[in-house]
């Protein structure tokens, strides 16, 4: 599953692991997450994330 | 004895108790040509309340302007809106003088404490809008996450309208004055302005989002109180309006061009770029960067609309300085920016489309391919210059009317 990364601090959502504080299990594709769902460090919404290249 | 530092009085029950540092000039690489404050605040509440501490270096300061107004013990409550050491480092030590019965940062605060400090104290997490009591008076908290660390909150002063922004409206700028309206107005606009390029720029969409939270709030501000710089209490809302303003990155009608150069070569070319720019109508700043600061190329991007970059070509790689200040522009991610790369070379010639990759992944539209020359630029050669500045004057010319 791919990973993404938030533009506004750098965190990497991984499915494989989820978001644990946020109520998101592990084996969580990033597509699938609510769409209120914010970055745990940031607070930055989905749209403010990029598939993780390279 | 009388101790030479004393709490100025802000309102009535607002006393600044912090500390004043006049000679800082490297702050972590932002160069604070005008020196620095650390603002904390005590709230004389029926619960006493210190509102942020400063730098470690500037505690007695600080306890000293505290002790001119309250006995320090009599503090029951420390909130730490930002864990930042220039606003916490004073922190574990002012605990321990001042034994208060409550700390509180945000729920992010605790955690960034916890790994600043390793205190062996409870730090209290609080939740965004909430609100606590300090008796006469209540506090609001706002999260305010990523403006500018995950950790950062404001605290507002529900009975007095009163907004203490940690490092969200401020500056650095030492001076004895404490309000923004004794200081002069192009010194607060150019040292805001550079405040928000170096700090902020590169969360501007929140920074955007925050102005709409506050305006959502529906909360009447008084004063803002940043946690460097001077206080606002004249004009409270021409921070939030300049910070608008700032956030949307509205490209002007101005191009900077930053470059370094070894035997002149590049500097030439600079230098025709800059007259082509000028004559096309283009507000254009030259900045060399073995004399112009880092920092300061931030400030003048602020509302560039354009950004052209030489360098020499040194052992296959771009020079030192340049590589330095593209990566620090990269890292603020201004948006809205056209731009070029140029310089000169002696064989190999990488620089130029290094500059040309490096602007292309901060999202910068490139006009032409760059300008490339072998050692020194004949009048061909600085034609070439003239008229890359003559377009990039046209295409800011048609984008910014």
């Amino acid at each position: 599953m791919k990973k993404y990364v938030c533009l506004v601090c750098g965190y990497v959502y991984d499915p494989a692991v989820g978001d644990p504080d946020g109520g998101i299990a592990a084996g969580t594709p990033f597509e699938d997450l609510p769409d209120d769902w914010v970055c745990p460090v940031c607070g930055a919404s989905k749209d403010q994330f990029e598939e993780e290249t390279g | 004895m009388k101790d030479t530092y004393e709490a100025i009085k802000v309102t009535d029950d607002i006393y600044w108790v912090g500390a004043i540092d006049w000679g800082i000039r490297d702050f972590h690489g932002y160069l604070t040509g005008r020196g620095t404050t650390y603002n904390a605040f005590v709230i004389l509440a029926d619960t006493i309340t210190l509102i942020d501490t400063v730098k470690a270096p500037f505690k007695q300061e600080m306890l000293a302007r505290i002790a001119s107004i309250v006995n320090p013990e009599d503090i029951s409550y420390i909130i730490s809106n930002h864990t930042e050491m220039d606003h916490s480092g004073s922190l574990p030590d002012v605990i321990e003088a001042v034994k208060p019965e409550k700390v509180f940062a945000s729920m992010n605060g605790v955690k960034a404490l916890a790994d600043h400090f390793h205190m062996d104290r409870e730090i209290i997490g609080v939740q965004d809008r909430e609100t606590v009591s300090l008796g006469s008076r209540n506090v609001t908290f706002v999260e305010t996450k990523m403006l500018h660390w995950p950790d950062s909150m404001f605290t507002y002063l529900t009975e007095e309208k009163f907004l203490f922004s940690s490092d969200a409206f401020g500056m650095h700028l030492a001076s004895s004055e404490r309000f923004a309206d004794q200081l002069d107005d192009g010194i607060l606009e150019y040292e805001a302005a550079k405040y928000y390029a170096n700090i902020l720029l590169p969360f501007s969409p929140l920074v955007t989002k925050l102005l709409d939270k506050v305006a959502g709030l529906g909360i009447t501000i008084n004063t803002i109180a940043p946690d460097h710089g001077p206080i606002w209490r004249k004009e409270p809302t021409r921070m939030l309006n300049s910070y608008a303003t700032w956030a949307a990155q509205e490209p002007t009608n101005k191009a900077v061009v930053v470059y370094d150069t070894m035997w002149e070569s590049t500097t030439a070319m600079a230098r025709a770029i800059g007259e082509g720019l000028a004559a096309g109508g283009t507000t254009t700043r030259l900045m060399p960067l073995r004399s112009c600061h880092r920092s300061d190329v931030a400030t003048d991007i602020l509302d560039a609309g354009a950004l052209l970059v030489g360098s020499p070509t040194i052992n296959n790689n771009i020079f030192p300085t340049v590589a330095d200040t593209l990566t620090y522009l990269k890292g603020l991610k201004p948006q809205n920016l056209i731009g070029a790369a140029f310089g000169s070379c002696g064989w190999s010639g990488e620089a130029v489309k290094q500059i040309s990759d490096m602007l292309a992944a901060m999202k910068i539209e490139l006009i032409g391919d760059g300008v490339k020359v072998k050692y020194v630029p004949d009048s061909a050669a600085l034609a070439q210059c003239y008229s890359l500045g003559e377009r990039i004057a046209a295409k800011l010319k048609e984008t910014c009317k």
